[in-house]
């Protein structure tokens, strides 16, 4: 700071402020104003409000470049010329004409070239590191539920258990919704719910009054707790969402169906598979039919025009 | 010096002085900061000034007693096995109810989280009724949005600490709005998370982003933000005659509404348009 001393203003160097100042522009206004047509339009999908604003937005926005950069566009680009003149003078005066790497400039791509390979090797096994491991391996885990018999038919029952053994107990629990729906061809078919809302994540709850007293079963995964339950539907307690029994969106801001769970059968007993996310159900039970995708994160559409934004990914 | 002091005054103040010339003449320090604390600024300022300062100063308080809650927080989500309870969650009870002062300290650091919060967005109301942000500050006002985007980073990363039923699902939401995000989104939320759930090392990533990563990143770019402001000078309030650039003037001058789409330049504090006596 100490060389900072000398006033900056005091130099006689800022005499005029305006140079630099853009002249005052009411482009800007239209391009917000197509922005904003755009936005709304989206919201209420209206395809020909979204070209308008588009349109808007585009004229207005290139109109506005154009007067912010008309100063910097009329300066001549610095004649080539003078640059090489330039780096001329630097070089040594021995061999004149002939460019040369000169000491200096050796020293300094040196310099920044070791630094950059030091720099790189460091940082970039760190980086990966913080980065990488929430993105490789990442596995559901294939979750013991137990006999079958463990299941009435039509019997909605909340599944307590053991997500994962990768973390400690508190955070590994899960909890899915599950009905069996009897046999459908020979195989038994079950309706099982993820309690993961699908507005934002908060943790959905039944409607109606679950059994007190747990069931147990033993397992090879820590156990599996079954409450009995007579719901109506679900609901979130975070901002209201509400679901039908086959997880259908009734009301509120979820944006799709609840999320179910793949599941097979093993040796006469239930297993879960990976989740998958649902757009919508018609009919019920093992008549149902699931609009299935891969699974997404929550508040994210799966199906019609929306799932093109939320989020946006190209 | 005035005639008036005995030589044992004088020996007194060239005692004190002496380690105070050393400083200097090795770093050139004091004279550093007397230009801070003594450089120009324009005639009429108000309080509203003040409000950068006081964003400055809950950041200090921010990190002193976060510097001290680190000492005895935990951030394992593990059970304790006695009791049941996740660790990281006792660790807060301990400093709440049973360490000497804790409920002070853990008091401050939640109250003055909100406090800069609410200081950091008044500061940038002020710069932006003051026209502060414009030519030739517009880079300052950038680096302002950063730093605005990192508290509120310091803000998210540290309600999960608590590891309490609010914090654990305020967070599950939070992480789930920003997975929602243009492009990046995705990638945002499991990044946040550590995975496809959020778990323990969503716990321990949060704490390293929140003590470590961020605050980092404030500090330096606090130091940008004031190296700017001292550069580029102070904005006058815009009903000022300084602020349309112009000295008083018999006639009264020009309008002062023109200070807001004819902003002070850098310098002398003074409209730029005097050039004071050196
Ligand atoms: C960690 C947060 C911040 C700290 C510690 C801080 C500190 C300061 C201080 C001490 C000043 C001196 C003038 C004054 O006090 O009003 C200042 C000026 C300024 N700040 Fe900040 N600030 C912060 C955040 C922001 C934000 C969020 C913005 C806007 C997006 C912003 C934009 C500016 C601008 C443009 C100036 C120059 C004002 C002028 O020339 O009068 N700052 N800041
Ligand atoms: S998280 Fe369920 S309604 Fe918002």
């Amino acid at each position: 700071m100490a060389d900072e001393l000398e006033r900056p203003g005091e130099n006689g160097e800022s005499q005029d402020p305006a140079a630099h100042l853009p002249a005052p522009s009411i482009w800007p206004f239209g391009f917000a104003l197509g922005v904003a047509l755009v936005l709304v339009a989206l919201i209420i999908s209206s395809w020909v409000i979204v070209a308008i604003g588009a349109i808007l937005a585009l004229v207005f926005g290139f109109l506005w470049i154009r007067a912010a950069t008309r100063e910097v566009r009329a300066t001549p680009p610095p004649e080539p010329a003078a640059l090489t003149a330039d780096v001329e003078e630097e070089e040594g005066e021995e061999d004149d004409g002939e460019p040369r790497l000169s000491r200096s400039l050796f020293l300094e791509g040196a310099t920044l070239g070791i630094g950059a390979a030091i720099g790189g090797i460091v940082t970039l096994p760190s980086v990966g590191f913080m980065v990488l491991p929430a993105f490789l391996d990442q596995e559901y885990e294939q979750i013991d539920l137990g006999p079958l018999e463990s299941y009435p038919r039509d019997q909605w029952v909340v599944a307590k258990f053991r997500g994962t053994q990768a973390q400690p107990d508190g955070v590994a629990r899960r909890t899915a919704y599950i009905r069996y729906n009897g046999q459908q061809d020979g195989t038994p078919s079950f309706t099982i719910l993820s309690n993961r809302c699908v507005h934002l994540g908060c943790p959905v709850q039944p409607q109606g009054l679950t059994d007190e007293e747990a069931q147990m079963i033993e397992t090879e995964a820590g156990g599996v707790e079954l409450f009995k339950m007579a719901p109506s539907g679900f609901g979130c307690p975070c901002h209201g969402g509400a679901y039908d029994i086959e997880g259908n969106r009734t009301a509120g801001p979820p944006v799709r169906a609840l999320d179910r769970y793949k599941y097979s059968i093993h040796n006469g007993r239930l297993r879960l598979d990976e989740p998958y996310s649902v757009g919508k159900v018609k009919g019920t039970g093992s008549d149902a039919q699931i609009a299935a995708y891969d699974l997404v994160d929550p508040g994210q559409h799966v199906d019609g025009p929306e799932q093109f934004f939320y989020p946006y990914v190209p | 010096m005035p005639k008036t002091k005995s030589k044992r005054q004088q020996q007194i103040e060239a005692v004190a002085l002496y380690p105070v010339d050393w400083l200097e003449e090795r770093s050139g320090l004091i004279g550093g900061l007397r230009y801070f604390l003594f450089r120009k600024v324009p005639a009429e300022t108000n309080w509203f000034h003040t409000l950068g300062s006081a964003t400055l100063t809950a950041f200090i308080v921010q990190a002193v007693t976060g510097v001290i809650l680190a000492m005895y927080y935990k951030p394992s989500a593990e059970l304790n096995p006695e009791t049941g309870k996740p660790i990281a969650y006792e660790s807060i009870e301990t400093i709440t109810n049973d360490l000497t002062l804790g409920w002070l300290v853990r008091g401050m650091h939640r109250w003055g989280a909100s406090v800069f919060i609410i200081l950091l967005f008044l500061h940038m109301g002020r710069v932006f009724l003051f026209g502060a942000y414009k030519y030739p500050r517009e880079l300052n006002w950038l680096v302002g949005a950063v730093l605005l985007l990192m508290a509120m980073g310091e803000g998210l990363t540290g309600y999960l600490l608590p590891w309490d039923q609010t914090s654990y699902w305020a967070t599950v939401v939070a992480i789930n709005i920003n997975a929602n995000a243009p492009i990046a989104g995705p990638f945002l939320g499991d990044f946040l998370r550590g995975g496809q759930e959020i778990g323990s090392e969503t716990l321990t990533r949060f704490y390293s982003l929140h003590m470590l990563v961020i605050p980092g990143g404030l500090a330096g770019l606090i130091a940008l933000h004031l190296y700017l402001v001292v550069r580029l000078g102070i904005t006058p309030p815009p009903w000022t005659k300084a602020a349309g650039g112009y000295e008083a003037q018999p006639n009264g001058g020009r309008p002062a509404r023109t200070g807001l789409v004819n902003p002070s330049p850098r310098g002398n504090g003074n409209g730029g348009r005097e050039r004071r006596e050196s």
